[in-house]
């Protein structure tokens, strides 16, 4: 991970500082070509690999303002008092991004809106010229009629513009809505914005024209939007089976299944026929224990040392009651910022995060995929898809023996959590109420879940 | 294929132990990164006039993709042609209306192409790089048949360049040099080379977006300022997108050295987390004044998260950036034990390292072949900066020292890279010149050398 300089201190709080000044990304295209998708997309990856990033829907703004939406007679062209509404919750868009990058300590800040007009564009450029902030254009072109139907039919209807409309209805009057953006819009061009850093996105990634990538986190975006598609499929979650360390309560270490893991095992597989997946690809770690459990299963698997389960360092292999009466400082400051503790010797959640970015990443240019990992590991890829803080991550729930299926729904993750039937011990440690360096080890040890 | 992973798919009847574990290493060569059971191999085509970069983006390219681990080698078809010409006379041997020389230079492809599968399919190799001008769609469909035919994917990498003065820049650095004019003096190379390429020009036809839409390619412009990326297929294809975006030419230099000599150092002991020895911080002091001699502007220093290479930024007086990816290999149970009380309490483990130093994982710890992984986003983000200076450890050190000058698994772990020495590399025409600087602060020395006899475990 990369700090910043000067400091040693060996847990920093302190983001990835990536860059200098702060990034605005702008987004660019008619309606229904995918730009809140990716905003919203990009805004969790990044916040996910610890850059600070928020999303402004100027769309939001104006529904806000404007509580209740009558027709696309709101977007005609020629609509004065519609473009003077629009103008000023762009503005006040722009207000609030200036406030998050400037002063709430943001890095990157999403502008999503048309952006049609190269005058509209001129106009953010200077704002973000006057503050500091350097600008980076995603514009997303498509003029396949499927996919923009199957965009309409999946985020649009169910907008709160058409509550209370027919789907007919609906459809008819967003694609009026397009309608009036069409005239005006100036795409990006090869030649008269040439001195602008952008991505073009053409028919959802067939094509990209990349211009002038200014710095790292430019590049970390382009690298990311090029690598994600929209083909529907699903990703499973789970861990190994139960194992012969968890059954005792000790953390870490590189044990084989036990009996009812090896059962697990079994049932997994029956599962994973019953899904009838097509291509399903086969990921674990390079532990004995999801090895073994991958096993079962009877098909090809890749092994992955970056799944491996978080490394505890000098706790490896300890069970919590252990910890607490050798390292009770360590334990405690544990427990202060789960996140970001790092044991000695090993590794935190942050340095997970890192450690996995790859893996989400070729989770994304991936289809049908099965992930046999371990608690830490599955709980920060959750986080990454069901877009949890930094604080709630390491506490999110992965029982053993349950598999989560994850599926791509409008701008989110459809969650299915389906537990096998196979008896297991519980590893789930909540927060305990006292994380004072100076509590009884009663105190400490009151939320350590049972074992032999 | 999995690069990032390091392992690939077993299929059932081919269980793998889990690596680090008592003694199963397999029979063959082959590391086990390497897919047993690989989707199609890749043929990169390289597209473009003459002095526009090619070769030296399939060198770069071949280059990183040895080292993260994916099988590569170059075919350049000028080299065919050098061997079947023997001696160069003059650009007319490039004149369309040469049809002697046309058979030549078609026959020439040929042979390259037969090398090209003799590499991805009898010896089971990855990728291919088909270095050659193609500047036309007819020769571009030779390869394509070429490859359908043996089941390749194919990339094609277009480099597009219309500023007179990087093509000069070109010319200077990597043509005046070559084999074809060691007997011309500089400005007849110039114009004869001159116009060679406008051979090319007249028939050159680069890839269209519209004609070529179901091809896969990227159309790099101007030395990197736009790209146009054409249907990425799979990952590989991917990640050398993502490499040629972050490759630059601008003049630079990359220092690498390690931290000054610690107190672990001193002992003989391997690993850990130690501070500086009382000459460590004079080495320090020394690169302070060395590097502000260099007068670099906009120098980067990085370091790792462990103490001693921080206490040895400390001295530079500058702002650095802490890199996790470049602590020290991990030596599991071993960590700050001595050579010799490794030999006495691990010496199975012992022999099998110097067996296969590459790929040998200490238990509970990492192999070479794990840091290369580790190191991989450093080396990305050096090939975006400019001016940097990477105070790290012995093994990272040789990772990316190896990454530099192109040395194989085989090299990398001897690497010599002794304390209290700077390595100054400065990517030159289709390589990097290396300065060794010692910074005359005496310290121990940590190399431990192939041994002479093969030890097999007792």
């Amino acid at each position: 991970m990369r700090g910043c300089s000067n400091r040693s201190k060996q847990n920093q709080g302190k983001a990835v500082c990536m860059t200098n000044c702060p990034t605005l990304i702008v987004t660019v295209g008619l309606p229904a070509r995918g730009k809140t998708y990716i905003s919203k997309k990009l805004t969790r990856y990044l916040n996910w690999i610890g850059v600070p990033t928020r999303e402004f829907n100027v769309g939001q703004y104006r529904r806000d303002f404007m509580k209740i939406y009558k027709s696309f007679e709101f977007f005609r062209p020629d609509n004065e008092e519609g473009l003077k509404i629009r103008q000023q919750c762009a503005s006040a868009a722009l207000n609030d991004v200036r406030q998050y990058l400037a002063e709430d300590g943001g890095q990157v800040a999403v502008f999503d809106a048309t952006n049609t007009t190269r005058e509209r564009r001129e106009t953010i450029v200077q704002f973000a010229e006057q503050n500091g902030f350097k600008v980076f254009f995603v514009e997303s072109v498509c003029e396949d009629p499927d996919v923009i139907q199957e965009n309409i039919v999946q985020v649009k209807l169910c907008s709160p513009d058409y509550t209370n409309c027919n789907t007919d209805e609906a459809v008819e009057d967003f694609m009026q809505r397009i309608k009036c953006y069409e005239n005006s819009y100036e795409t990006l061009d090869e030649v008269l914005d040439r001195d602008l850093s952008y991505i073009k996105i053409i028919d959802v990634g067939q094509r990209y024209l990349v211009n002038r990538v200014l710095d790292h986190i430019q590049s970390r975006i382009v690298y990311y939007l090029m690598n994600i598609h929209i083909t529907p499929r699903s990703i499973y979650l789970c861990r190994h089976g139960e194992s012969e360390l968890n059954v005792k309560g000790r953390i870490g270490g590189d044990s084989g299944l036990t009996t009812r893991g090896k059962q697990f095992a079994k049932k997994l597989a029956q599962f994973i026929q019953t899904q009838s997946i097509v291509d399903l690809k086969v990921w674990t770690s390079q532990m004995k224990r999801t090895i073994q459990t991958a096993e079962a299963l009877a098909v090809p698997y890749e092994q992955w040392k970056a799944l491996n389960e978080i490394d505890a360092g000098v706790c490896e292999e300890m069970m919590y009651e252990e910890i607490q009466e050798s390292h009770p400082l360590e334990f405690a400051l544990r427990d202060q910022d789960k996140y970001r503790y790092r044991y000695p010797k090993g590794e935190s959640y942050e340095d997970l995060v890192q450690r996995l970015e790859p893996v989400i990443m070729e989770l994304e240019r991936q289809e049908n995929v099965l992930v046999i990992c371990h608690q830490a590991v599955m709980r920060c890829l959750l986080a990454y898809f069901l877009d949890k803080s930094a604080e709630e991550l390491p506490y999110l729930k992965c029982p053993l023996h349950t598999v989560l299926k994850l599926t791509p729904v409008a701008y989110g993750c459809k969650v299915e959590s389906i537990s096998l039937n196979v008896d297991a011990v519980n590893t789930h440690r909540e927060k305990p109420e006292n994380v004072n360096v100076h509590r009884s080890a009663a105190d400490a040890l009151q939320t350590v879940p049972p074992h032999l | 294929i999995s690069l990032v992973g390091g392992v690939v798919e077993r299929p059932k009847m081919q269980r793998q132990v889990v690596p680090g574990q008592k003694g199963f290493y397999p029979k063959n060569k082959k590391r086990s990164s390497v897919p047993q059971f690989t989707n199609s191999p890749t043929l990169i085509v390289m597209v473009g006039l003459p002095a526009r970069g090619k070769t030296y983006i399939s060198k770069k390219l071949t280059r990183y993709l040895n080292w993260i681990g994916v099988s590569t080698k170059a075919f350049n078809v000028g080299e065919y042609r050098r061997e079947a010409t023997r001696s160069y006379n003059s650009y007319e041997f490039f004149s369309p209306d040469n049809t002697e020389a046309m058979e030549i230079r078609k026959t020439c492809v040929a042979a390259a192409l037969k090398d090209v599968f003799t590499y991805l399919t009898r010896y089971q190799g990855q990728v291919a790089v088909f270095d050659a001008t193609n500047t036309t769609p007819e020769r571009r469909q030779v390869i394509l048949s070429f490859a359908k035919d043996n089941g390749y994917k194919v990339f094609f990498v277009e480099s597009i360049c219309d500023d007179p003065e990087i093509i000069a820049e070109n010319i200077k650095q990597v043509k005046l040099t070559s084999p074809d004019y060691t007997d011309c003096d500089k400005e007849e190379a110039l114009v004869d080379f001159l116009k060679r390429i406008e051979c090319y020009q007249q028939t050159y036809i680069p890839l269209d977006d519209d004609t070529d839409r179901n091809l896969s390619y990227i159309k790099i412009f101007n030395v990197g300022s736009r790209y146009l990326v054409n249907k990425v297929q799979d990952h590989i294809q991917s990640r050398i997108v993502y490499y040629l975006m972050n490759i630059h030419v601008t003049p630079r230099s990359i220092y690498l050295c390690r931290h000054g000599e610690s107190e672990l150092n001193l002992l003989g002991r391997i690993g850990g987390d130690p501070g500086l020895s009382h000459r460590g911080t004079k080495f320090a002091s020394a690169l302070g004044d060395y590097m502000r001699d260099q007068s670099i502007s906009d120098l980067k220093v990085w370091t790792s998260h462990m103490k001693r290479t921080i206490q040895t930024a400390e001295f530079l007086g500058v702002q650095y950036e802490q890199w996790k990816a470049l602590n020290e290999i991990d030596a599991g149970v071993c960590e700050e034990m001595t050579y010799e009380e490794i030999q006495e309490h691990f010496p199975e483990e012992f022999a099998l390292r110097d067996q296969d130093k590459y790929r040998y994982r200490y238990p509970k710890g990492e192999s070479y072949e794990d840091l290369v992984h580790r190191l991989e986003p450093v080396i990305m983000e050096l090939e975006r900066q400019e001016n940097v200076l990477v105070i790290c450890h012995q093994a990272a050190m040789r990772c990316l020292l190896a990454y530099f000058l192109n040395k194989s698994d085989d090299e990398l772990p001897y690497l010599k890279c002794p304390l209290h020495t700077v390595l100054k590399l400065t990517p030159i025409a289709y390589g990097c010149k290396v300065e060794s600087v010692f910074l005359n602060i005496e310290a121990v020395n940590t190399h431990r050398d192939r041994p002479e006899l093969m030890p097999t475990y007792v």
